[in-house]
């Protein structure tokens, strides 16, 4: 790890070892006074660690450091990531909430105009409109309108399915199914500087950092 | 290392408070005994079933929390232990029920029992007292030394560390949960159902293990929140602890909803005049009233708060849920038991209010007791390292 500091700016890979990095076009290299990075042409910066701890620490840094548009990614839920990169928020519960209210409704209300309009029935000699009847089936329209906004919702705010996600492109992101855990700070981040967050996630001594491209 | 856990000086003040409440409370319970020999023990019945059911859901949480591992178990075990540990002064106060049998349970009666065949071959084969009393001391046998082990083994492994005890605990839970609900039901039949030896309902035993185990729950928060907010156990606890408590919480009262509305359903949908019996009186006039009250206060109004996630997060308004959730536990058992004593109509005494301070003090008072005796957290317990690792990183996703 201690000659990563020797070899900047060596194409789209900065790591330390010497992993071969290939079919990809190579970025402009920097130059002096001030390197000019297409900062269009890519999606972020991208460091690789190798340990759970490690990504979480680093994530948390990254979030204090006042970075933003942040994520991580690993091969399996990690409960303290949400918090470090600071993703606080979603509006999935609203989502959930509506759903079961539209699900609860929809059955009780199918069941009264099935049971008192469309179709009365004399049960027993008991009311039509039977509401404990009713209550079992409400219950479960409910929970069934809620796990379908739970799931459909889920998908529909993390954009997917999503069959083209620039993340790919970095030649060590398949392990993120395996072994290896990934922190990437977008190019949106409103304090994007290419060089600055390059030399900034170097400083979390990751394994490597690789730029992602679009 | 335990010393730095021991309870605030504020429990033992609490303690002696709660002592005077229960000397004074009971002196004038007693008065009532003098006036109104039948009105004392049905509040005393109801009273008794309100607090042991406390202390033995305390002791199905404990079991739960052994079996399913978790920080939130963690950080109320010791409350859940101090709260098993006052089983054995339930058991000496089971001994006014006996002696009271006669004003409290209809099947004493032999005359009224032997109208029908049904009902005198029950009283003759089940529900009489010797047997009553000897499947009471049963079940006490059993909750006093599941509660004896547990807490004896939590003791150990404070002062050994040893891995083993932590093991033996958790095999202890999984038949002792199983048991646990076999007698809780079998008590719930002999306590409170066999009021009304016609009727009867098959759910009615989980219904007691859960309203138990909620009231047990809603305990453990209220003391929670008012250790929390001091030294020491304010450096461990975290939100995220209360907001599991609070789904938990969630859970039971839904669960409750569940099987109280389950044996109604079932009851309302047959509409057999053996079983429509207990319900008719209890959905007429006040007791229809406080039925009401019970849907509105102890399902809808707490189910809808606990939705929220910033309220579970909030020891302070979670306490308060808790407190309102522990008044309807006390009025829900009321509208049970109360209406076997009254059909006709509403009727609340001044001994059914009394009768709960005047216990609640003498339990409360022996609960902060036990608290004080051992450190508030079980800090040789596996779990404790990442509980201690989690209090200690950086708070700034807490808001």
């Amino acid at each position: 790890m201690a000659d990563e500091k020797d070899k900047p700016g060596s194409g789209e890979e900065y790591g330390a070892d010497d992993i071969e990095i290939s079919a990809s076009p190579r970025l402009p290299l920097p130059t002096s006074p001030r390197p000019r990075v297409p900062v269009s042409s890519l999606y972020g910066v991208m460091a690789e660690f190798d340990n759970p701890s490690h990504l979480v620490a680093a994530a948390r840094r990254t979030y204090e450091a006042g970075y933003r548009r942040i994520n991580g990614y690993s091969p399996y839920p990690i409960e303290e990531l949400w918090e470090a990169i600071g993703f606080h928020h979603t509006r999935l519960p609203l989502i959930v909430l509506i759903g079961g209210i539209i699900g609860g409704l929809g059955g009780f209300l199918m069941q009264y105009y099935l049971s008192v309009f469309d179709y009365p029935l004399n049960v027993g000699g008991k009311p039509f409109n039977s509401w404990p009847a009713f209550i079992p089936i409400t219950f479960e329209t409910t929970i069934l309108s809620a796990a379908f906004a739970a799931v459909f919702g889920m998908l529909a705010l993390n954009k997917l399915p999503q069959p083209y996600h620039p993340v790919f492109n970095a030649p060590n992101f398949r392990l993120a199914t395996r072994d290896h855990f990934f922190l990437v700070i977008e190019a949106n981040d409103p304090l994007y500087d290419h060089d600055e967050v390059v030399l900034f996630m170097k400083s979390l001594e990751p394994k490597e950092v690789t730029d992602v491209e679009v | 290392m335990n010393a730095a856990y021991s309870a605030p000086p504020e429990v033992g003040r609490w303690q002696q408070r709660a002592l005077i409440v229960g000397v004074v409370f009971t002196l004038l319970f007693a008065v009532g005994a003098f006036l109104d020999r039948a009105q004392f023990f049905h509040s005393y019945l109801v009273a008794y079933l309100f607090w042991t059911g406390i202390a033995l859901g305390s002791l199905a949480i404990l079991l739960l929390q052994h079996l399913t591992g978790g920080a939130w178990g963690l950080v109320i075990r010791r409350i859940l232990e101090a709260a098993t540990r006052t089983i054995p002064l339930m058991a000496v106060l089971f001994v006014p029920i006996i002696l009271g049998a006669h004003q409290i349970y209809p099947w004493t009666h032999h005359e009224e029992m032997s109208k029908t065949p049904a009902l005198e071959q029950k009283a003759r084969l089940y529900l009489n007292l010797p047997f009553f009393s000897g499947r009471a001391a049963l079940y006490f046998a059993i909750w006093i030394l599941t509660a004896y082990l547990l807490n004896k083994w939590s003791q150990e492994q404070d002062r050994t560390a040893d891995r083993r005890f932590t093991k033996r605990m958790r095999m202890t839970s999984a038949p002792g949960l199983l048991l646990f609900v076999l007698t809780v039901t079998f008590a719930s039949v002999d306590w409170a159902m066999s009021l009304n030896p016609d009727w009867f309902s098959t759910i009615y035993g989980l219904l007691f293990v859960i309203a138990w185990a909620l009231s047990a729950l809603a305990l453990a928060i209220a003391a929670m929140s008012f250790l929390t907010s001091r030294e020491p156990m304010s450096r461990i606890v975290r939100p995220n602890h209360f907001q599991d408590l609070g789904k938990l919480m969630l859970a039971f009262v839904m669960l409750w909803a569940y099987f109280a509305f389950s044996q109604f359903l079932i009851v309302w949908y047959g509409n057999l005049p053996e079983e429509i019996q207990w319900y008719l009186p209890r959905l007429r006039g006040g007791w229809g009233v406080i039925a009401v009250g019970v849907i509105l206060f102890h399902f809808a109004f707490p189910f809808l708060l606990l939705l929220s996630a910033s309220l579970k997060r909030n020891p302070r308004k979670l306490v308060m849920l808790a407190g309102l959730i522990l008044l309807m536990r006390f009025i829900d058992l009321f509208w049970m038991i109360a209406p076997e004593f009254t059909p006709e109509s509403f009727h609340v005494s001044w001994m059914d209010v009394v009768a709960p301070i005047a216990m609640g003090g003498f339990w409360l008072a022996m609960f902060a007791w036990q608290l004080r005796k051992r450190s508030l957290m079980p800090t040789n317990d596996p779990q404790y390292d990442s509980l201690l690792a989690q209090a200690q990183a950086p708070a700034h996703a807490e808001h």
